[in-house]
């Protein structure tokens, strides 16, 4: 039973790294209907950014933030020059510079950083903590995830910026007439989901070590978690990230065994995709013909 | 997808002209004289080449014509490969008999996959097929599975000798053999494409409810197109793993179905002929990325694939058919 309550919790704070990237995917799939495959790679870069700061004798928090603004700053740069073009391509011509994109990240990482596997700190320490079910990690990195996650539904619940990036997302075309710009708001978009995936990075590196292929079965991992939870609900992005972080942990744990975990997100998107298309909490998209 | 619509139509309308016969035999002669004045490593590249452009024309019918996206093609090469390998060393099979059997094995797969993929979208089944390529590796790495595989360290197996009568090196037998399949397979797809299936294809891929109408069983076209992509991809792996003489886990990871959908849209989604541009451009430009950056050759490879990306949004076969349409 003790057992169990660990997988549990620690199920959960693995889920909460996959809602993190979920909701960043969630993110970009609303705003502009692409699914960004170099969400992972972008993420791994930004954590070997805050690494280098770290090293530099920055303080840990000073680099989160450093990071995190740089990420923001790098995904808006992504949309303005190299999406922006693309708008108007085929969609598989855009899934090609996603491509483009998740070498360049992958490649450069290697090349800047080197391949070897590196520790990266934590700020809120291992000790075990609540009896020994949680490392302080865990604990700590859960609780970041959800301050992210509640900034994020502030941010778009309650500020005009994010009813106005709802607004491009919904339908650009009138947006575009009461006067939003729609361009921007994408970019914004990027930004935004470049710093998610920042703050996932730093929140999982401690617990998988960093080298340039990390966010490779997150990545997979986010994306099941995006379907189950339904693609178009950031919450349900969030609920469903931290479910398969909890399906993960218990079904590595007592059914399938280590080497086959990644091949359990495979089974999971093909179950969602198959029995409920929508996911959990999303909206059926209806098309009229 | 629908914006290319009319390219599609007019390639498809290409593929049933009878001229395109004399320039696809002078470039059929071509490239087999080109097996005298190669050396063998060049011979080997284009083997691999060839083996990589039926493997995207596996894609171009899946993708191109009926618009289903996959990217876990190399799911299918794989198979193909790992089922030649044991063929060829456990049962002692001929490197030829292999083929049909593979075919066999990667059509029944890719029926199999079809029949899921029928309730899948565009991007859900890109993401789908993605998940399978990057769950592969541990799927063939699997216990169960290892007595056949040969686990991590995979299979090796033996060139296969020329006909004696033949005076060639191994790699210049391997290379008439490769095109000569290829071109066999070439000509089979160009016939079922500009034909009655190849426009049940296009039309379920445009209009699926007007397709329904005239009386196409989408159904039953969708998963026989997945099962024609797999056969040809299944081949192809079965040729690219005589060619390297080797099979394992880790050579079939996510980065092999990302040059095979590299190689398609580099290619051009809707042409048959794309696919040897394409197979060529993922077989020499890492290469040459390779020969600007040692450091990052990736992030070269990655740049030059944006770059054609902005310059050829249709890939090389659209932009060329856009430029002698424009001509004449």
């Amino acid at each position: 039973m003790a057992g169990l309550l660990h997988q549990i919790l620690s199920g959960l704070a693995t889920g909460g790294i996959y809602a993190s990237v979920a909701l960043a995917l969630v993110m970009i799939y609303q705003a502009t209907h692409h699914v960004n495959f170099a969400q992972g790679e972008m993420a791994t870069f930004s954590t070997y950014l805050a690494l280098m700061f770290i090293n530099l004798g920055l303080p840990y928090w000073a680099a989160f933030v450093v990071t995190v603004v740089l990420s923001f700053a790098l995904g808006v740069v992504i949309e303005r020059v190299l999406m922006r073009p693309m708008a108007n391509a085929p969609v598989l011509a855009s899934v090609g510079v996603f491509i483009g994109l998740l070498l360049i990240f992958n490649a450069s990482t290697g090349a800047i950083w080197d391949y070897t596997t590196k520790a990266f700190p934590t700020p809120f320490g291992d000790r075990p903590l609540l009896g020994g079910y949680i490392s302080g990690h865990e604990l700590g990195s859960t609780a970041v995830t959800l301050v992210v996650l509640l900034l994020v539904y502030v941010f778009f619940r309650y500020t005009r910026l994010g009813l106005a990036m709802r607004a491009a997302a919904y339908n650009p075309v009138s947006s575009r007439l009461v006067g939003v710009r729609v361009g921007w708001m994408l970019a914004l978009g990027w930004g935004l989901a470049a710093a998610i995936g920042a703050v996932a990075g730093m929140m999982v590196a401690p617990i998988v070590f960093l080298d340039p292929n990390m966010m490779g079965g997150i990545l997979l991992y986010a994306f099941a978690g995006a379907l189950l939870g339904g693609i178009t609900s950031p919450l349900g992005a969030v609920i469903g990230g931290f479910s398969v972080g909890v399906i993960e942990n218990l079904a590595g744990a007592y059914i399938v065994g280590t080497e086959l975990k990644l091949s359990l997100a495979l089974v999971i998107i093909v179950a969602v995709l198959v029995i409920r298309p929508s996911g959990l909490m999303g909206r059926t998209i209806v098309a009229r013909v | 997808m629908s914006g290319n619509t009319l390219a599609m139509a007019r390639a498809a309308r290409g593929a049933g002209q009878p001229a395109g016969l004399l320039p696809t035999a002078v470039v059929l002669a071509v490239l087999a004289a080109l097996t005298f004045f190669l050396s063998g490593y060049q011979l080997f590249q284009l083997t691999t080449a060839i083996a990589y452009g039926i493997a995207i024309l596996g894609l171009v019918i899946l993708t191109g014509y009926t618009g289903q996206i996959s990217l876990g093609h190399g799911a299918f090469y794989a198979i193909g490969a790992y089922v030649t390998a044991i063929l060829m060393s456990v049962y002692d099979v001929p490197y030829w008999a292999t083929l049909p059997v593979s075919a066999v094995v990667c059509a029944i797969f890719g029926l199999l996959l079809g029949f899921p993929a029928l309730r899948l979208g565009g991007l859900y089944l890109a993401l789908t097929t993605f998940g399978l390529a990057v769950a592969l590796p541990q799927l063939l790495k699997h216990p169960l599975l290892q007595d056949w595989t040969g686990g991590v360290q995979g299979i090796v197996i033996t060139k296969p000798d020329p006909p004696a009568w033949l005076k060639l090196t191994p790699d210049q037998w391997l290379y008439l053999f490769s095109l000569a399949v290829a071109a066999v397979l070439f000509v089979l797809a160009r016939n079922l494409l500009r034909g009655r299936i190849g426009r049940a294809f296009i039309a379920v891929r445009d209009h699926p409810l007007a397709a329904e109408a005239m009386g196409i069983d989408i159904a039953m076209v969708k998963t026989g197109a997945f099962a024609v992509s797999a056969l040809y991809t299944g081949i192809a792996g079965s040729l690219g793993a005589i060619a390297v003489q080797f099979v394992a886990p880790d050579s079939f990871g996510v980065f092999l179905s990302i040059a095979l959908f590299v190689g398609l849209v580099v290619g051009g989604v809707g042409t048959i002929g794309g696919a040897l541009f394409g197979a060529l451009f993922i077989v020499f430009v890492p290469n040459v990325a390779a020969d600007i950056s040692k450091a990052a050759p990736d992030a070269v490879y990655g740049a030059i694939l944006i770059a054609v990306m902005f310059v050829m949004p249709a890939g090389v076969a659209g932009t060329l058919g856009r430029l002698l349409a424009r001509r004449s």
